[in-house]
């Protein structure tokens, strides 16, 4: 079922909670309402419920409206952050509870149920568990009977409030997979609430960033790390180098320190260049394109790739540069602590100075190229 | 209290400290609360077992304790339904004025009972503005039974309230909100989803109320009006016999009484009990 | 928190989420209004037929005014012990494992099952010349029943479970890293306990003794039988209540009681008030 929502605001008190926004989902897709804690995704969430009341706007269902309707009428899932699950009834009465209190004329018989709750569970591969309590339950167990207990009155959207978050990092990755395997199985529509990009990546067919009550950017994955639309979603999604600027004679500069403006169509202005750390490689001394000279202040190896963490040396920068080298890259030149490097950017974003613009991406590649050839 | 064991070092648990501690606590605690239980059936007994027997099948006292266990039996459910209806209320919804509702709901404990006994008496007697119009309809509340239930039922309604509150504040709101989403109506979400977790409490909150109902004493006094074998309940029936120099008798009627606050203190020692095994399941 | 502020907004179309609300709190309403506050208007309208003259003199009587000190001091003293003796109770039920400790914690709600009048002629009893307590107390020349040492005894009995079960929860929270940081910086064990620990504690503290004080205040079946109910020198206010209230001067009963009212409601409030800034700083909300 697919889910619109139209002008959607929300204050408490004095406090604007949700600017008006929109937003579409479309039957069977999964979104993943991802910002830090203040954002409203958990009050867009509650809303989407019914267990919060928006102060406008509209709310559909598929073609129902959807919004002045209580919660109970609403048919959706929800699987809250803690589970709440019953602790008095077993695992098998938890699941049960929704077909159980349904109206006499809807209600499904008793075998019909028992039948229903096995099922589900056997779905979420905990039907030897059927008699035990939540309290003798692991967490990643308790949030799986929690989804067959949301699951189990079939409603037209799941909805989770931070599905992942009391678990502990590899408990939280298996269940991902698995709750993504069962939705591309079942195709129920769901959307759900975390303040892990990672996650938020690696589950959503669409991601929804929000900051301070408003959407930031929504976009398929892919798009979203390609091209983020705001300084926000760049410092949320991570592992972005800030190069602030002043443009002159073609170059932007930070005290001592400076970046040729790339060959592009785009002309160049003050402002921000924003580097990812894998965007980066280091030498010994400055090159044509760039004068970044950094201090290593560590290496770190971590897995697949070398991660140098760099201090701006006579520039200035509010955070600690990052690279992130192969390690052949790395073999090549094995910088150590406390030397000074000199760092040259690939690829960037720009952001124009008093601009709230989506950046330009800038390539400085088709110029080493060039400089190669000649 | 686990912590206790884990943690060797916490201040205070050097043998010496410890042992002095719980000695004088122990000490004080059998002076000033355990001895004088015992001797209320010390003295209950002191006569013998006839004499005890008898004094409690003396009319007046067997009308006494039935007028007693009547007004519980009528208070405790009136403060069961309204402390229910209370604790949802300021646990389950904000609304303006709250925090005044739950202090209001506090002025039992405060006030005097004799204060207490005293409005009542106030409003409801003959020359009360509500007294007034009962006496030209010719119903007399105050020095007679309905007086008593109603002032025993101001001074006991904070008491299942004042259990359910904190409980329910802890739990909070989830499993209901849970229960809503799922489908259930008002009633199969607080029989079957709050019900089961406050019942011991609720249960605590009663048998607490049912213990000061039946032993009310300065609220009672103003409105009752003493009359032997009429209005007299167990607690005044005991004031009029010690009053008398019967204080065997007294002491017999006070045993009884004495009996069910020993009742509730069990009660509660278990209920605390299965909280923490079941704690400990977790 | 966004759930706990969502039901403020009443004014939306939204209904609220669980059921029950205008049934909830329309019967609270309802029955706090019918049992709690209207009574009060029976004395309001009681004291305002007196003129005001009228009403300082009956509440400035001499022997009121010596009912007022005697039952303020008692209270004092009996708080104060409960505060000494319920910090040390609650310590120990925390801190200690020892035999007989859930008896000795059941115990300590003995005063509030336990009616008033029962525990007013058991203490009157063993306080007697002739009782357990007072053979022996005599020996040393201390009379306690029928002096004002009896209401001391009788209102500290009956409110020493307010200072304990203010104090135990507080006690039980309190973190073993804080008191261990304390230790491992080379502080004794009683300045931790005076510098790390009381800190948290007091507030608490000031709270039960405070309830214990308004309790106190107010009691009147436990100390009756003990006091002896000398005028001037050991009759407490809430008797004096009732001894105008058996002459039927109305007018002087309903007057002394509104001060005790006034009172225990100001001390009502203040304790509410004063446990919520305390409570907001514990938690930070």
């Amino acid at each position: 079922m697919s889910i619109r929502l139209e002008n959607i605001s929300k204050t408490f008190g004095q406090f604007q909670a949700l600017s008006p926004m929109s937003l579409n989902i479309d039957e069977g897709e999964m979104i993943g309402l991802l910002g830090p804690s203040g954002s409203g995704k958990t009050t867009l969430l509650r809303i989407i419920a019914g267990l919060e009341g928006a102060n406008s706007g509209r709310i559909q269902f598929g073609d129902r409206d959807v919004t002045n309707l209580h919660v109970r009428d609403r048919h959706v899932g929800f699987v809250f952050q803690n589970y709440a699950l019953f602790r008095h009834m077993t695992v098998a009465d938890n699941v049960a509870f929704g077909l159980e209190v349904m109206d006499a004329k809807q209600r499904p018989n008793k075998t019909e149920i028992q039948h229903r709750v096995k099922h589900l569970l056997e779905m979420v591969q905990l039907g030897h568990l059927a008699n035990r309590y939540p309290s003798q339950l692991s967490g990643g167990q308790k949030q799986r009977i929690a989804l067959a207990r949301a699951l189990a009155t079939k409603p037209d959207v799941l909805l989770l409030d931070e599905p992942f978050g009391a678990l502990d990092a590899k408990v939280r990755k298996e269940l991902r997979r698995w709750l993504r395997s069962l939705h591309d199985e079942i195709g129920f529509t769901s959307v759900f609430v975390t303040h892990d990009q990672e996650e938020a990546l690696e589950l959503s067919d669409r991601v929804v960033v929000m900051s301070n009550g408003h959407i930031e950017q929504i976009d398929e994955p892919a798009q979203l790390y390609a091209q983020p639309n705001s300084r926000f979603v760049f410092d949320f999604l991570g592992n972005v180098n800030v190069f602030e600027g002043k443009l002159t004679q073609s170059r932007l500069h930070n005290h001592n320190a400076w970046i040729t403006a790339p060959s592009s169509d785009v002309p160049m202005n003050s402002g921000q260049l924003y580097i990812r750390s894998h965007e980066l490689s280091l030498h010994t001394e400055a090159s044509k394109i760039a004068n970044l000279p950094l201090k290593v202040v560590a290496v770190n190896p971590i897995g697949a790739e070398v991660r140098v963490e760099l201090a701006p040396h006579e520039w200035q920068s509010e955070q600690i540069w990052e690279a992130d080298l192969t390690h052949s890259e790395y073999d090549r030149n094995p910088v150590k602590r406390g030397e000074i490097v000199y760092a040259e950017p690939r690829n960037g974003y720009f952001f124009r100075e008093n601009s709230h613009q989506a950046p330009e991406q800038v390539s400085w590649q088709s110029r080493s190229l060039d400089e190669t050839v000649k | 209290m686990a912590s206790g064991q884990r943690h060797q070092q916490r201040v205070g648990d050097r043998p010496a400290v410890k042992y002095t501690l719980i000695g004088i606590t122990l000490v004080l605690t059998a002076l000033l609360l355990v001895v004088p239980l015992i001797s209320i059936f010390e003295q209950a007994f002191v006569d013998g077992l006839a004499v005890y027997w008898d004094s409690l099948g003396d009319p007046d006292t067997l009308h006494a304790i039935g007028l007693t266990l009547f007004v519980a039996l009528l208070t405790v459910p009136i403060n069961l339904f309204f402390g229910v209806l209370l604790a949802w209320s300021v646990t389950r919804f904000e609304f303006p004025g709250r925090k005044l509702m739950m202090t209001l709901m506090d002025i039992p404990f405060a006030v005097s009972p004799v204060v207490a006994g005293l409005l009542y008496l106030l409003l409801y007697g003959n020359n009360g503005w509500i007294g007034e119009w009962l006496y030209e309809h010719d119903l007399q509340l105050m020095f007679a039974w309905p007086g008593i239930v109603m002032v025993t039922v101001f001074v006991t309604c904070p008491f299942v309230a004042r259990e359910l509150i904190p409980l329910m504040q802890q739990q909070g709101r989830e499993d209901e909100e849970a229960a809503v989403i799922l489908g259930a109506s008002g009633w199969q979400l607080f029989r079957r989803v709050t019900l089961p977790n406050i019942k011991w409490a609720l249960l605590y909150g009663v048998i607490l109320t049912n213990a000061r109902a039946v032993g009310e004493f300065g609220a009672v006094s103003v409105v009752s009006g003493n009359i032997r074998g009429e209005t007299n309940t167990l607690p005044l029936h005991i004031q009029l016999l010690y009053e008398d120099y019967q204080a065997t008798a007294a002491f017999a009627s006070a045993s009884l009484l004495a009996l069910i606050a020993l009742i509730t203190l069990i009660f509660k020692a278990f209920i605390e009990w299965r909280q923490e095994r079941a704690e400990q399941l977790h | 928190m966004p759930s706990s502020l969502s039901v403020a907004s009443a004014k939306t179309r939204h209904k609220r989420v669980l059921p029950g609300f205008g049934l909830s709190l329309g019967s609270s309403l309802f029955f706090i209004s019918l049992i709690l506050l209207l009574p009060m208007t029976g004395l309001v309208m009681q004291t305002a037929d007196m003129g005001w003259s009228e009403y300082w003199y009956v509440i400035t009587d001499e022997r009121v005014v010596a009912s007022y000190k005697v039952t303020i001091w008692a209270a004092l003293i009996a708080s104060v012990f409960n505060g000494v003796f319920g910090l040390l109770l609650a310590w120990v039920l925390v801190r200690y494992e020892f035999p007989g400790k859930r008896i000795l914690d059941a115990l300590v709600d003995l005063p509030f099952a336990l009616p008033t009048a029962v525990a007013g002629i058991t203490l009157a009893t063993l306080y007697a010349e002739n009782g357990w307590y007072g053979e022996l107390l005599a020996q040393w020349g201390i009379k306690v029943a029928y002096t004002p040492l009896g209401i001391i005894v009788a209102m500290s009995f009956t409110s020493i479970p307010f200072v304990v079960r203010t104090v135990q929860p507080v006690l039980e929270e309190l973190s073993p890293e804080e008191e261990e940081a304390g230790i491992t910086l080379g502080a004794s064990d009683w300045s931790v306990f005076q510098r790390i620990i009381m800190p948290s504690l007091w507030p608490a503290l000031v709270t039960g003794v405070a309830l214990s004080f308004t309790r106190s205040l107010g009691e009147f079946g436990a100390v009756i039988f003990i006091a002896g109910n000398m005028p001037y020198v050991s009759e407490i206010t809430s008797l004096m209540i009732f001894v105008r209230l058996q002459e039927f001067d109305f007018p002087a009963a309903s007057a002394i009681a509104s001060v005790v009212l006034i009172a225990s409601l100001v001390l009502l409030f203040a304790i509410n008030i004063w446990q919520g800034r305390y409570l907001k700083r514990l938690h930070g909300r």
